[in-house]
């Protein structure tokens, strides 16, 4: 017996006379009791599937994540007395709130074209992501109540929440599309390249969720810190500015390239190239290299000159912004699903 | 399927321990805290309950086992140990298939609409749209709550919470199936209902396990009981009235009188 566990008069024991005896009185069997299982082919009831079983038995489990998903967001505003109308006011005011204080306050813009789309598009797509993250943190202890009734893969708490951020999304991209649209973006065939990034964001962001549900359900330290994390996060990610427009980094170009390459930043990159023109146009390296009009992107903070940083050496191409956004989602998704699924059996016990 | 007689289910040296949050401690300070880190010393907000120690049995296919025991004598944990909610700490638990738990504290999402719950229970348990659309109407009449079906389930009493619960978790055979006094809360009504439906599901199950604080409903549906103490087994066997009645003894209580045949639906030792 491990001594870790400690008789500490909780409800599991009582502090009353009555002794139960040592060795239990009607002797149970006379073989060996793993024998006797073993010979009617009994299975331990807390045993883990083998991994490839156990995303099965997700995929047989995937109507009821979406419906958990569906009813939590439907619940989600039961209280308040305008009810879904949030669903439709929180992305609004959230745009509001940071285009006052980046585009007019603090004037982030750098001569940024069309910052009011670029910022807005660069929130809502960050918000999929931090809200993810911060749930999934704390979910399995939020959960424990749930797991400790009914069994089922537990992989589907997580990317349960996930799915739920992810229909709120959409409900954000619907007032995106309204405010771009508005700031006379025009409307193209490249809109349709931000389903596949929500994709592969979404996978990245399931998979991240369950490596972190993992972390957070051994201590609520973790759930704590995590907010700090993701806000740390976010102003590395160029969520309201721009990356290539910081005159500090133009001489670290190392430093430039991680940031490009860091996971928010990629799919931010890639829904801002797929909605808005003026940021397809002026990515780096997308026309071919021409030093002065790449001097004149670097000489100039704003204006209309920074569309020629198109004409400057690309830390990372398009192409490249697709490939890494695909490599984090296989990477974060194999990592994530496996972690979690090494502690599928311990998570009932708090 | 397991043959009458068989073994279904295989406690092995069992013990389970589980972390509670929360417990009292020190003052709960930061200061306190911080030298609690400096030292340290393992949060005493955090404390580790040895629920069970120890707990080895057999059971048959066809077999009812009551589980009787003071408050805190380790009987859910039991369950939720054999269900593979919780994990053992040592030993193992076998089983010849998915246990289904329908226990008191089967929280399900209290700010959902009672349909929603029925929904999601039955889609976790692993049913099929199809299957649920079928059964709905059938769970949602035998659950008797009528048109609270549509309010979420905090603005529920305890007796209908459970009666819903009840309802969702019988609606599919399962080959081993625990009650934790699940149906304590509900009325007269609902509990006949409820025994004739636990009769029917042992019949199609072959496994059931029973806790009841109520012994007539012991004595009237099981053919063994373990009578559980601190976690470890303090009796059990196939003469329920005898270990009731010793059990009645140790707990300070009067024996049972048995002029009549046990009426599961009295609460007279509760």
């Amino acid at each position: 017996m491990k001594q870790r566990a400690r008789d500490q008069g909780g409800p599991g024991t009582l502090t009353d006379d009555l002794e139960p005896p040592d060795i239990s009185p009607e002797s149970v069997s006379d073989v060996p009791l793993a024998e006797l299982a073993a010979e009617y082919k009994l299975r331990p009831s807390a045993a883990r599937p083998g991994v490839f079983k156990y995303a099965a038995q997700l995929w047989d489990r995937r109507h009821f994540i979406m419906g958990f998903a569906t009813a939590r967001n439907v619940a989600m505003y039961t209280e308040a007395r305008l009810g879904q109308l949030w669903q439709v006011l929180t992305p609004l005011l959230n745009a509001a709130v940071y285009y006052l204080i980046f585009g007019k306050i603090l004037d982030t813009s750098r001569g940024v074209p069309n910052f009011i789309a670029f910022l807005i598009t660069g929130i809502f797509i960050w918000n999929f992501t931090q809200r993810s993250f911060i749930t999934a943190s704390r979910v399995m202890p939020d959960s424990l109540p749930l797991i400790r009734a009914l069994p089922f893969p537990r992989a589907c708490l997580p990317i349960g929440y996930v799915i739920i951020e992810l229909q709120q999304l959409v409900m954000s991209m619907i007032i995106l599309i309204a405010i771009v649209l508005g700031t006379r973006e025009p409307l193209t065939w490249y809109w349709l390249l931000v389903i596949p990034a929500l994709v592969l964001q979404g996978v990245f962001n399931a998979g991240m969720a369950l490596f972190l549900a993992r972390l957070g359900a051994g201590a609520d330290d973790f759930g704590q810190l995590m907010p700090f994390l993701v806000r740390t996060w976010m102003y590395t990610s160029g969520v309201m500015f721009s990356i290539e427009t910081v005159s500090s980094l133009r001489n670290h170009p190392t430093l430039t390239y991680l940031l490009q390459i860091n996971p928010a930043a990629v799919y931010i990159s890639l829904a801002r190239n797929a909605i808005l023109a003026s940021q397809r146009a002026a990515w780096p390296g997308s026309k071919p290299y021409n030093p002065n009009l790449c001097h004149a992107f670097h000489a100039a903070s704003k204006g209309k000159a920074l569309l020629d940083s198109a004409y400057c050496h690309g830390t990372v191409s398009m192409n490249g912004l697709w490939l890494w956004g695909a490599g984090w989602a296989i990477l974060a998704m194999v990592v994530g699903f496996v972690f979690f699924w090494q502690a599928e059996t311990r998570y009932g016990r708090g | 399927m397991a043959e009458v007689g068989n073994p279904t289910v295989v406690v092995d040296d069992l013990h389970v321990v589980y972390r509670v949050y929360g417990a009292g401690g020190d003052k709960g300070t930061a200061a306190t805290a911080l030298m609690r880190v400096l030292k340290r010393q393992r949060r005493p907000s955090v404390r580790e309950v040895h629920a069970i120690r120890g707990v080895s049995f057999v059971v048959n296919h066809g077999d009812a086992i009551g589980i009787i025991g003071r408050n805190g004598s380790g009987k859910s944990t039991l369950l939720q140990a054999i269900a593979g909610l919780l994990p053992p700490e040592q030993g193992c638990v076998y089983t010849s298939g998915q246990a289904a738990l329908l226990g008191v504290n089967a929280a399900l999402l209290d700010d959902l609409t009672g349909e929603r719950n029925v929904v999601l229970g039955c889609l976790a348990m692993g049913m099929t749209p199809q299957q649920v659309k079928d059964r709905f109407q059938s769970i949602v009449d035998f659950s008797g709550v009528g048109n609270f079906i549509d309010y979420p389930m905090r603005t529920y009493s305890t007796g209908m919470a459970q009666r819903l619960r009840f309802s969702i978790a019988s609606a599919k055979s399962h080959e081993i199936l625990m009650i934790d006094e699940a149906l304590a809360t509900g009325d007269a009504n609902f509990r006949a209902k409820s025994h004739d439906r636990i009769m029917e599901l042992r019949g199609e199950a072959g496994t059931v396990f029973l806790v009841a604080h109520n012994l007539a409903e012991i004595e009237a549906s099981c053919n063994r009981v373990i009578w559980l103490e601190k976690g470890k087994i303090m009796m059990q066997g196939t003469d329920v009235p005898a270990i009731v009645d010793e059990y009645l003894k140790a707990t300070g209580g009067e024996p049972r009188k048995r002029d009549n045949p046990p009426q599961p639906d009295r609460t007279a030792d509760n």
